[in-house]
């Protein structure tokens, strides 16, 4: 009942060497074949507690992760200082580095300057959904 | 009699509104339905349901004034989701214990042989606060001697707050307590009948039924009654099922989105249905020899009430898409009575007498095709790459107007990149 992860089920795979068979000589690289390259591993470390979201803004523009693009989330992960999270505040999902301040509170920091830090505590309850571990772009 | 190894249940509260909760924190506090297939009724309810006084089975058209009244957020069922969450769940269970037993989608039982020195409520407590943090999933554990005890600790948790979401039965003390404000209709394996036959001899608790004499039990209702009896006494008699035995049967039904009344779109249906039974058949690795196809009115509202069944061998045993199309079409059309106003609300195939191709017996006559197989697996794997249905039959038809309705379902937000779960930046 137990499988790894498949975030997306039509992954492809990378073919490292061509799997056409020579004709004339055996390949001097059979031996040598090393299997395909596979970023989920690479990107999901822990996959149970792992999960991809799609960002829409320009507020982490400064951390380098624009509008538009994907990040891993471990929930597992212990936010610590300087984490970029998944924070929810009033019940929205909302992507910002974490801070812990000097006086016990703590903060979600936007890295933009257009944008507005919330610190968050009694006044501003706010939860840390999971910790971000990867970004994903395509150029193209 | 020495200590047995104890069991553990632990199960999702309201596991499918949690699951819709996890992705949608708006929802947190908030009162949360989910529908059945075709948003028919009430098969997951949030707490705050639970208070209006809504019950599990509910139908949604009964009940349309509370759920504007109170502003009830209403989900169609997201079976991708929660079937998802649910793998999640386990594999974060199977860290702490290599004997599970996944029992359903929202519960698993977990053997405790190697922790018997352990203080298990404090283990368990660990346990559901590793499976929140990892999958976001709230969850309740109750321990005891027996499975049936597992699971009745597991029911006493989730009811009763000072619990604090463990609840351990495997000291007589606790237990005895527990059982005696146990109602017997909500003991694991108890049906309503069963129950109506207790409660005749005045048994109404946990606590009267594990004090009923084994042979007494047996005469009344059956072995499993007895088994029972001596599992609420702490005498295991149910082992782990680490291993899904294979199945015996397996059924594809579903309400259409509106009533079908003709034949031509009946069998559309049927063949959908059987070409999704020919996927479950390959997926197990099993071929059937026996093929039903039924097809009803709603019992529920007026007009004319009809309800078609009829069933077919196999020959030979079979999981090809197109030999099972055929059966179920010969089912629908041997059992259709020419319309006459039926309203169909409800179709299904069955297969029964499933064993692995190399079991099934050797056809004189009807060899199995050789190049079946090959098709089959191919397409399969077409679908499996590009998405369920991108080959299809074209029995199935094309636009499929009868379909299952889902007015109001979430994104599949853990399996599709077009799906994800939106982060403000």
């Amino acid at each position: 009942m137990l499988h790894p992860a498949a975030l997306d089920p039509a992954s492809l795979p990378t073919p490292l060497l061509g799997r056409l068979l020579p004709a004339g000589f055996p390949s001097p690289a059979d031996d040598y074949l090393d299997g395909e390259i596979d970023l989920n591993p690479y990107l999901i470390e822990r996959p149970a507690s792992t999960f991809l979201m799609r960002v829409a803004g320009e507020s982490m523009k400064g951390a380098g992760i624009l509008d538009g693009d994907m990040v891993v989330v471990d929930r597992s992960v212990a936010p610590q200082s300087g984490h970029v999270v998944v924070g929810v505040v009033h019940g929205e999902m909302t992507l910002k580095r974490f801070h812990r301040l000097k006086n016990g509170r703590a903060a979600l920091q936007a890295e933009n300057p257009d944008f507005p830090e919330f610190v968050i505590g009694e006044e501003l309850p706010a939860e840390i959904w999971g910790v971000v571990v990867g970004v994903v772009r395509k150029l193209r | 009699m020495a200590a047995a190894p104890p069991f553990a249940l632990i199960d999702g509260n309201n596991f499918y509104v949690s699951c819709e909760r996890v992705f949608d924190r708006r929802l947190e506090g908030a009162p949360v339905l989910v529908l059945s297939n075709n948003d028919g009724c009430a098969i997951a309810r949030s707490q705050e349901v639970k208070a209006l006084g809504i019950k599990m089975g509910t139908p949604a058209f009964k009940i349309r004034d509370l759920i504007a009244k109170h502003s009830i957020r209403v989900f169609s069922s997201n079976y991708t989701l929660y079937g998802d969450m649910s793998r999640r769940v386990n594999a974060v269970i199977a860290d702490f214990s290599p004997d599970v037993e996944v029992y359903s989608i929202d519960e698993t039982f977990l053997g405790l042989a190697g922790f018997a020195r352990r203080d298990l409520p404090a283990m368990c407590q660990d346990l559901r606060a590793t499976v929140a943090r990892c999958t976001g999933i709230p969850t309740c554990v109750g321990i005891g001697p027996t499975k049936t005890l597992a699971k009745l600790g597991n029911a006493a948790a989730k009811k009763r707050p000072e619990f604090g979401g463990v609840c351990d039965l495997s000291g007589e003390g606790p237990r005895a307590a527990v059982l005696r404000a146990f109602p017997v209709e909500d003991v694991w394996g108890i049906g309503p009948a069963t129950a109506a036959k207790l409660a005749a001899l005045g048994i109404a608790t946990a606590a009267g039924l594990r004090d009923m004499s084994p042979k007494q039990a047996r005469a009344l209702g059956t072995v499993t009654l007895e088994r029972t009896v001596l599992e609420l006494g702490g005498l295991s008699c149910l082992a782990l099922e680490e291993v899904a035995p294979q199945r015996k049967g397996m059924a594809v039904t579903r309400s259409f989105g509106r009533p079908v009344t003709s034949l031509d779109e009946l069998r559309e249906a049927v063949a959908a249905y059987a070409t999704r039974a020919g996927e479950k058949l390959r997926a197990h690795g099993v071929v059937a020899g026996q093929l039903a196809a039924f097809f009803h009115t709603s019992p529920h509202r007026d007009g004319p009430h009809h309800h078609g069944q009829r069933s077919t061998r196999l020959v030979p045993m079979t999981a090809d898409t197109r030999g099972l199309i055929g059966a179920a079409l010969r089912c629908v059309e041997a059992a259709w009575r020419g319309g006459r106003g039926c309203r169909y609300v409800k179709a299904g195939v069955l297969l029964d007498d499933l064993c692995r191709p190399e079991d099934a017996p050797p056809t004189l006559f009807a060899a199995p095709s050789p190049k079946s197989g090959a098709l089959m697996a191919a397409v399969d794997r077409v679908n499996a790459k590009h998405g369920r249905n991108t080959l299809f039959p074209a029995a199935m038809g094309i636009e499929r107007g009868w379909k299952l309705r889902a007015a109001h379902h979430s994104p599949r937000y853990t399996t599709r990149l077009d799906e994800l779960p939106r982060v403000r930046a």
